[in-house]
C-alpha cells in the first residue's frame, strides 16, 4: 500500500459538491487549471470561493461557466491582460455576491483556523468602506493596558475553515509531501482547509525529509488527502520554478470573456483541449 | 525607438525614483510596472554611489525578499520595516481617498474594478505610500470616491504611521498634507500648464510657491534604465517592458 492517496482528476473532482467552500491560490502559487477544467465539465453550482488573496482566470472561468455563487478576495484580476469581464459581468448583474476584502485580512481568517481561535486582530482597515460592508468583522478598542496604543480601535476577523483546497505542485516524493518552495501561504491554506488535494506534474522516488533544504520548502503529507498526476497542470497558467504562464493563450481568453458568447465558444474548445506545454 | 525620444513611461520613471532617494527599502505591489522599473533604477543609482537600497517586487522571483508567503509582505510592512510602497486607485479624491473597488453605489455598481489588494492595511503603515494613476481626468482625480478601499487620513485614536505623500500622474505632481487634508501642485508635465491641471482635477488642492516642469531624466539615468533595468524589467513585466523598449 502507497504511504498517501493516489488519485486521478475526476476522484478530486467529486469531492467537490455544490456549495463547497472552495480555496482559491493567487496565480503565482500553483493554479489547478486541468482540475478546474474539469470542475467546469461536471457543472457544480453555488460554490463558494475563498481567494488567497486574488484569483485570475481560474475564478474568471468558473465564475462565467455559472459555478460561482460567492466569492472572497481582495482582487479578481486579469493581471496584465486587465480586468476579469466574467467576474466584472457578474457582479454588475448581481449573479454573484462578492466578500469585498484586503489581502492580510483573507490571510489572516485562515491564520486564526491554524491557531484554532475563534478570531484575528488586524490593524488597519478601520474607516474604509470593506469594514462598513462586512457584517462578519468586528471593531473593538484595544483592551490591553501594556500592549498597543491604548484605546485604539482594531478589527477582528473571524476564523474561517475551507471545506476543501485544491493547488498544483510541480512535485510530490514517495510519501506524499509535497514541494511548495517559498509559496507558504500554500501551508496557511492547507491548514485551514478540511480537505487538501494537489495534483502535481511528477511524483519522484525521493524523500523531502532526508534533505534540510527540501524539507523547508515541503508541504506535510499529513495535510494532504489525496494527490494526482497532472502535466502541465496549471496551464495556462505558469508554475514556478517550471514553466512561465501561456501570455499568448491568456490574452486570447481576454479577449474572449469580453462578452458572454464569446466567452463560451472559448470554453468549448478549452474544456476539450489537451494542456499544451506552456512556453517555456 | 531613436536615442533621442524620451518616453512619458521613462519620465514618469524618473520622477518616482527621484522620489526613493532617502529611502531603506521600497516594496512594488501588484501591476505596478513603472513604480517598479523606478524602484530598481533607484537601487542601481544608490549602488553606483555605494549606498544600499533593498527592492521588493511582489511579482518577481529574483526580486522578491520573501520566503514566508505572501502575507510576509503585510507582516513586513506592519513591522515598518518597509520605507516606501506604490498605490492606485480607479478613483482618487481630495482628501486621497482611494477606491479600487468600482464606481456607483456600492453594492450595486455601475462598473466594477478588481479590488482593494493589500491597500487597506499598507496605506496606514507604511510611511511614504505614493499614489500612482497615469490617467489625469475629472473621473480619476474625484472630489468624493464612491467607495473607500483605505481612506486618506484616520482619526488621531487609530494606529497610523503611515499614509498617503505623493501623487503621481501622466499630467502633474501632488505632495499631500495631512494636516489640511489637501494635496499641493509642485510639478507639471511638458506642455502642460496649471490650468490645463485645473481643468482635469475634480478636486481642489493648493499650489506650490513654484511650480516647475517634471526634470527630464538625465543622459546617464536614460542609459541605465535602458541598458540595465529594461532587461530586469522583462523578468516580470515582459508585456510593459516590450511596449516601452523594444524597437
Amino acid at each position: 500500500m502507497l504511504p498517501f492517496e493516489k488519485l486521478n482528476i475526476d476522484e478530486i473532482v467529486s469531492e467537490i459538491k455544490d456549495e463547497t467552500l472552495l480555496g482559491i491560490p493567487a496565480d503565482y502559487s500553483g493554479v489547478p487549471m486541468t482540475f478546474t477544467k474539469e470542475l467546469i465539465k461536471k457543472k457544480v453550482k453555488n460554490l463558494k470561493l475563498y481567494c488567497l488573496p486574488l484569483t485570475t482566470i481560474q475564478g474568471d472561468m468558473l465564475i462565467g461557466s455559472g459555478c460561482v455563487d460567492e466569492i472572497e478576495a481582495a482582487a479578481v484580476s486579469l493581471g496584465e491582460f486587465g480586468q476579469a469581464p466574467r467576474f466584472q459581468d457578474a457582479v454588475i448583474n448581481q449573479r454573484i455576491k462578492v466578500k469585498d476584502s484586503t489581502c492580510p485580512a483573507l490571510h489572516a481568517q485562515l491564520q486564526a483556523t491554524e491557531r484554532s481561535v475563534p478570531f484575528m486582530p488586524l490593524r488597519g482597515i478601520v474607516g474604509s468602506d470593506l469594514s462598513k460592508y462586512r457584517n462578519d468583522w468586528q471593531i473593538i478598542k484595544n483592551p490591553m493596558k501594556n500592549s498597543g496604543k491604548e484605546g485604539e480601535e482594531i478589527i477582528l476577523l473571524p476564523a474561517v475553515q475551507l471545506d476543501v483546497l485544491v493547488f498544483h505542485a510541480s512535485k510530490a516524493d514517495r510519501n506524499g509531501n509535497i514541494q511548495i518552495g517559498r509559496r507558504r501561504e500554500l501551508a496557511t491554506l492547507a491548514h485551514a482547509s478540511k480537505k487538501v488535494f494537489v495534483t502535481v506534474e511528477e511524483f519522484v522516488e525521493e524523500d523531502f525529509f532526508e534533505n534540510e533544504v527540501k524539507a523547508s520548502a515541503t508541504l506535510p503529507a499529513l495535510y494532504v488527502d489525496g494527490i494526482a498526476e497532472s502535466k502541465n497542470g496549471a496551464w495556462p497558467c505558469g508554475l514556478t520554478g517550471k514553466y512561465e504562464p501561456d501570455y499568448e493563450e491568456l490574452k486570447t481568453y481576454a479577449f474572449a470573456a469580453r462578452n458572454q458568447n464569446s466567452f463560451e465558444s472559448y470554453m468549448k474548445g478549452f474544456l476539450n483541449s489537451e494542456n499544451l506545454q506552456a512556453a517555456q | 525607438m531613436s536615442k533621442s525620444e524620451i518616453k512619458l513611461e521613462e519620465i514618469l520613471i524618473s520622477i518616482l525614483c527621484d522620489l526613493l532617494s532617502e529611502d531603506n527599502h521600497v516594496a512594488v505591489g501588484a501591476a505596478s510596472p513603472i513604480p517598479g522599473a523606478a524602484a530598481l533604477l533607484a537601487k542601481e543609482e544608490q549602488k553606483q554611489m555605494q549606498k544600499r537600497l533593498r527592492v521588493t517586487i511582489l511579482h518577481s522571483l529574483r526580486f522578491n525578499n520573501f520566503t514566508d508567503g505572501a502575507r510576509e509582505l503585510f507582516d513586513c510592512a506592519a513591522q515598518g520595516r518597509i520605507d516606501t510602497f506604490f498605490l492606485g486607485g480607479v478613483q482618487i479624491d481630495q482628501e486621497a481617498n482611494i477606491n479600487l473597488v468600482g464606481t456607483g453605489q456600492y453594492p450595486k455598481l455601475d462598473k466594477r474594478f478588481s479590488g482593494s489588494f493589500g491597500s487597506a492595511l499598507m496605506y496606514y503603515v507604511i510611511p511614504k505610500v505614493i499614489l500612482f494613476r497615469e490617467e489625469h481626468s475629472p473621473r480619476t482625480l474625484v472630489k468624493k470616491v464612491d467607495f473607500i478601499s483605505a481612506p486618506g487620513v484616520s482619526k488621531e485614536s487609530l494606529y497610523r504611521p503611515g499614509g498617503p505623500k505623493y501623487l503621481l500622474t501622466n499630467k502633474a505632481l501632488f505632495s499631500f498634507n495631512k494636516n489640511n487634508k489637501r494635496f499641493c501642485l509642485e510639478k507639471t508635465a511638458p506642455g502642460i500648464n496649471q490650468s490645463d491641471i485645473k481643468k482635469l482635477t475634480g478636486f481642489k488642492y493648493d499650489l506650490n510657491t513654484s511650480i516647475k516642469n517634471f526634470i527630464l531624466p538625465s543622459k546617464s539615468r536614460l542609459k541605465i534604465l535602458r541598458k540595465i533595468i529594461a532587461p530586469m524589467v522583462s523578468e516580470f513585466y515582459p508585456h510593459f517592458a516590450k511596449k516601452i523598449w523594444s524597437n
